[in-house]
């Protein structure tokens, strides 16, 4: 049982401010994903916690004990890299035995632990060999299993399925959401900049841009809820549709947004009219760009095949639950 | 100097070849021409890099009369000796034979590799007559001379002279190829003793040097301390010293220290500790560049799982740096072993401390026109380095790209 | 011969063990002080731990500290200091070392005169008395020195790229390369006795044993004593540095070639240049910044050059140095100062390429 508490965290590289009085509580066993685009500080976040980065001010505590000092090794975490980081001249086994050894733990108890990790990723036939002749995905479950025989109290994640393709991605984010269900007693933080990934996983989610975190929550809240702008915009696919001007005047807000799944297609008469310009066929669904007059189209989600073509002439009406109504600095308008 | 670091020297040639454009027939001709030029053009280059290195090689296994009487390239050839002369034994050894008197011997002596073409009573004969013939002697009856240099010389009446004559010849030698140079030189002119000193002095201050610059290139690649940027840059600044401004306080501080406990300022170890110091910057620029280029995250797995520095430094980073420690070490123990200034400075020239490169110099100083004795020697004080060379040409060239090409 | 082999290996041995005791046994003290248990309290492990990754780093570094220190940073110094002093260094002279080397520049082109402005004759020769405008060797030395640095990295650089270009376009191109290669690998001293050999001279008539004279010989003209010819004998002996890196530069530039990337040569093939337009409005423009690194480099070679010089003629018909100057000076005449006043005037040489390289460092640390 471990949480994890952020409070008031800054980190400056000289005059460079990365991270922005960060405060955020994890409580033990929660699944939280830190989700931004690239720059915002996220990593720069999770190896503060690691403790591979020193922090500028505030603390960081693990079990309510303030870590700010303590090396990373004694921190109780584990932490799977970006690009795995496995030890190139070891084997799975000694890769996996590596910190274990540095404790000094007895070589059967270790042996123990590494056959069990590797049982439960299904890496005992490949125990002898060396990274270089392990496929991408188990390349990845060794580095999990490298983390999880240290009985970490806390899992780090950066960005550990960017380097997969994408049929792969999907398979490891079941077996890492597996894992978690797996290890209900462990809190584990997750990097990533794919807000799939983030949807799909995470328990809460922690937006940031620009060193500062925007919203705090869970994946409905992020998507029905959005706190700002860029969480709305960020959340989701395809984008929110954003109109301002006119279009946003009616509803007695600076700008207005509503997804492509919330609009109502008609052939006349409904809030928005104009010309599509361009059609996508998913095959499930499919996705009409129309030209409204607005500075960019406005994406329409349709089920199945797109019963309109560029040129015609379509009418789009929002659902009102749905509608989402921003003042000038992009904060939500609440009725 | 954006040229990459890791080219192997066998990869692909990325340099276009002109055959692979497609050129109008009229062209072609032309190229082939072009083709045969850059052929001929690097087989002479090739041809004058090679060269005089391989008249070394064929000159020290000759025979040393051959080798001082003809050049390397003839030495498939039967070389020719220009006249000689040999005196023939006084009138009293001649004996009766057949109501003769009769003098027998032979004009080369035992095991002699020689063969005589021609010979004649004075200097000025000796073309005149070929083997086998007789002629007659100013002192007195005839004379055969046979190719093995055995000679007859008969008189109906007794030899009378006091002063023998000389019989001059012309002779021929066959080519002959032999070792014995290589054993006159290892024993004899004691390059056999410098050969170990050369290997006593190489082989430590190699491993110390590349053992010291690699710590401290793992630290100023990896670690976290003040002023690290500042010893980043006083390594490339300490790169072009040149090697002449420590000699002189460099021996100073040698004897001094060496005062204090009442030993010799010169020796083993002070030539080890100079090599270590005047080949550390490089080596520690060479290692740092590489180890700087080693992945982060696995320093930082390292970390996580609990490594110190050091353990991180002998578990990781030596098992990965093989290749630039095989490359920096190769340089060094090239550098160590064809160096003459430190060894001169810090050693000396007494016999039992010579390295190769003193002993070859000394050579050449007292022996200059002994070349079977230079061929050899020198062939021995290079037959190292070329092995080193040829069995570790791709972390030699690796190492050199390294270092340069940045 | 046995008893000295054994003896050998066991002073290296016990020279390898030191320093690897050292090392690992100043990291296992650092560990053991410092150690931390689970019975400790988190301030005393997290205070611990600090404290051993403060150290350590220092623990890494001293012997490489020690020994730029030592025999790098020190003798700089020191070598400044006995400039200015006299032969055994014990009394302080000012620039009188370096008066000798280079006279005073006041009189360089000037004559002696007297108080009215006329010149004086020397009495013992009738001709008029030249002021002193430094050592003559010393002048020679540093006049060959300048022929020496424009000569071998040029030759080196051009040979080599020629060579580079030549070999990446014959199937052979590699076992050429190795063999242009090769003479890296030999002494200066061991080429010394290789040119020796080629350079050497027999009486005319008699049959030539050295390759040179005998090629002279083979076309008609008559054998020299090579090394005895002031200045071509310089060049004689810059040949055999230009042999030995010219594989360097070879080595440096082919690879730079086959880093140009190869869009760019297509490209201008088709913009319709020819081979040669391609080489060299192409090629030679992108492997600049490699010629420049070669040639500094092969530059600092040669300033230092010894052993070529030492071991072929030893200074004599005018081939001095400055480098075998300053031994001699040194170590043969046992005059520290004038020996240190000629190192110091090549350390001023390397300056500007020191320079350069700290430039050049500094801006890959990104440290202004």
């Amino acid at each position: 049982m471990a949480s994890l508490k952020i409070t008031n965290v800054n980190k400056s590289y000289g005059n460079v401010h990365i991270l922005k009085d960060i405060n955020l509580d994890i409580e033990s066993g929660e699944f939280i994903v830190f989700v931004g685009p690239s720059g915002c500080g996220k990593s720069t976040l999770l190896r503060c916690i690691s403790g591979l980065e020193t922090i500028t001010s505030g603390t960081i505590a693990i079990d309510g004990r303030v870590v700010n000092d303590v090396a990373p090794s004694k921190r109780g975490i584990a932490m799977v890299f970006q690009s795995y980081a496995l030890y190139p001249h070891m084997n799975v086994y000694r890769n996996m035995a590596y910190g274990l050894k540095l404790m000094g733990m007895p070589k059967d108890q270790i042996r123990q632990k590494v056959d069990a990790a590797a049982e439960k990723l299904q890496l005992t036939k490949y125990l002898q060999r060396l990274p270089k002749a392990l496929s991408g995905g188990q390349r990845q479950r060794v580095a999990i299993g490298r983390a999880i025989v240290r009985d970490p109290k806390v899992f780090l994640f950066d960005e550990p399925l960017s380097n997969l393709d994408a049929a792969l991605r999907v398979q490891m984010r079941i077996e890492i959401s597996q894992l978690k269900e797996q290890l209900p007693n462990t809190t584990m933080v997750y990097v990533t900049h794919d807000q799939v990934e983030a949807m799909t996983m995470a328990d809460r989610i922690v937006v940031l841009k620009d060193g500062v975190v925007q919203q705090v929550g869970s994946p409905m809240e992020l998507y029905e809820k959005p706190q700002s702008m860029f969480v709305a915009g960020f959340i989701g696919s395809p984008k929110m549709n954003f109109l301002n001007g006119g279009f946003a005047d009616k509803f007695g807000a600076n700008t207005v947004g509503i997804r492509a799944e919330h609009l109502e297609v008609s052939p006349s008469g409904g809030t928005w009219s104009g010309k599509v310009i361009y059609s996508e066929n998913l095959g499930s669904d499919s996705y009409i760009y129309l030209d409204v007059g607005a500075a960019e189209p406005v994406i329409v989600r349709q089920s199945g095949k797109a019963g309109y073509q560029a040129g015609d002439t379509l009418s789009v009406t929002p659902r009102m639950q749905e509608l989402h109504r921003f003042d000038a600095s992009g904060k939500p308008l609440h009725n | 100097m954006s040229t990459t670091t890791t080219l192997a020297p066998n990869a692909d040639i990325a340099v276009p070849k002109a055959a692979d454009v497609p050129e109008p027939s009229r062209r072609v001709r032309r190229f082939k021409v072009g083709r045969l030029v850059t052929h001929i053009a690097l087989l002479l280059i090739v041809a004058i890099w090679t060269l005089p290195t391989f008249g070394l090689l064929i000159s020290s296994v000759r025979d040393p009369d051959q080798l001082a009487l003809s050049g390397w390239w003839t030495a498939l050839s039967t070389s020719t000796i220009s006249a000689q002369s040999e005196r023939l034994p006084a009138a009293g050894t001649a004996v009766v034979e057949d109501g003769l008197y009769t003098i027998r011997g032979n004009l080369l002596g035992a095991d002699d590799n020689r063969t005589i073409r021609t010979f004649g009573g004075t200097a000025t004969t000796a073309g005149a007559n070929p083997v086998g013939a007789t002629i007659e002697l100013r002192a007195g009856g005839t004379i055969t001379v046979e190719e093995n240099g055995d000679y007859v010389w008969t008189s109906p009446t007794p030899f009378e002279y006091t002063t023998a004559p000389r019989i001059s010849y012309v002779a021929s030698m066959a080519p002959r190829f032999t070792l014995e140079n290589y054993s006159t030189v290892l024993n004899a002119n004691g390059i056999g003793r410098s050969f170990i000193n050369s290997a006593t002095v190489a082989i430590p201050a190699t491993i110390i040097s590349v053992m010291v610059a690699a710590f401290a290139a793992y630290a100023l690649a990896w670690m976290k301390f003040p002023g690290r940027t500042f010893f980043v840059i006083a390594v490339v600044a300490l790169l072009v010293v040149p090697l002449q401004m420590a000699l002189v306080p460099v021996l100073r501080l040698h004897v001094q220290i060496a005062g204090m406990f009442g030993i010799d300022g010169k020796g083993y170890f002070a030539v080890w500790l100079a090599h270590t110091g005047f080949g550390l910057p490089l080596a520690v620029y060479l290692l740092r560049n590489y180890m700087v280029g080693l992945p982060r995250e696995i320093m930082e797995s390292a970390r996580m799982d609990g490594a110190s520095h050091f353990q991180t430094f002998t578990t990781m980073v030596l098992p990965l740096s093989v290749p630039a420690l095989a490359s920096i070490a190769i340089f060094q123990f090239l550098w160590i072993w064809n160096d003459l200034l430190v060894a001169l400075v810090f050693l000396g020239s007494q016999d039992e401390y010579v390295v190769l490169t003193g002993k070859l110099v000394d050579l050449l100083g007292t022996m200059g026109s002994e070349w079977h004795i230079l061929t050899a020697g020198a062939f021995i004080s290079i037959l190292v380095p070329l092995i080193v060379f040829f069995s570790l040409q791709r972390y030699f060239v690796r190492g050199l790209l390294a270092g340069s090409v940045k | 011969m046995l008893d000295q082999a054994l003896y050998a290996v066991l002073i290296v041995a016990i020279a390898v063990l030191a320093f690897v005791a050292y090392y690992w046994g100043a990291n296992w003290i650092l560990d053991r002080s410092l150690a931390t248990n689970a019975t400790m309290s988190h301030e005393t492990i997290t205070r611990r731990d600090r404290r051993r990754s403060r150290i350590r780093p220092w623990i890494f570094l001293a012997p490489a500290l020690i020994f730029a220190t030592v025999y790098l940073v020190y003798p700089v110094f020191e070598t400044l200091r006995l400039s200015l002093f006299d032969r055994l260094g014990q009394n302080f002279v000012g620039l009188d070392n370096y008066q000798w080397a280079f006279g005073n520049p006041a009189d360089w082109f000037r004559s002696a005169v007297d108080a009215t402005g006329a010149p004086i004759i020397d009495p013992a020769t009738g001709l008029p008395m030249t002021l002193y405008k430094g050592d003559p060797t010393f002048w020679r030395s540093a006049l060959n020195n300048v022929a020496w640095l424009i000569i071998v990295p040029s030759l080196s650089t051009a040979f080599g790229l020629v060579i580079a270009v030549l070999a990446d376009r014959v199937w052979w191109g590699s076992v050429a390369k190795t063999l242009v290669f090769m003479p890296m690998a030999i002494s200066f001293v061991g080429a010394a006795v290789i040119w020796r050999f080629v350079y050497a001279y027999r009486d005319a008539g008699t049959e030539q044993i050295g390759l040179l004279n005998a090629i002279v010989v083979a076309f008609g003209g008559e054998p020299q004593v090579w090394l005895g010819i002031p200045w071509l004998n310089s060049f004689l002996l810059m040949i055999i540095l230009v042999w030995i890196q010219t594989g360097f530069a070879m080595v440096i530039l082919s690879a730079a070639l086959r880093g140009i990337p190869q869009e760019t040569i297509e490209a201008a093939r088709i913009d319709g240049a020819n081979e040669r337009q391609i080489f060299f409005g192409i090629m030679v423009p992108q492997i600049a910044g490699t010629v420049l690194v070669v040639w500094t480099t092969i530059t600092i070679i040669v300033l230092k050059v010894f052993d070529i010089v030492y071991a072929m003629t030893n200074g004599e018909n005018n081939t001095q140095v400055l480098a075998n100057l300053m031994y001699r000076w040194t170590f043969i005449s046992g005059d520290s100062g004038k020996g240190s006043a000629i190192a110091i005037v090549i350390m001023i040489a390397v300056l500007p390429i020191m320079i350069w390289n700290i430039r050049r460092a500094r801006a890959a640390e990104g440290a202004l």
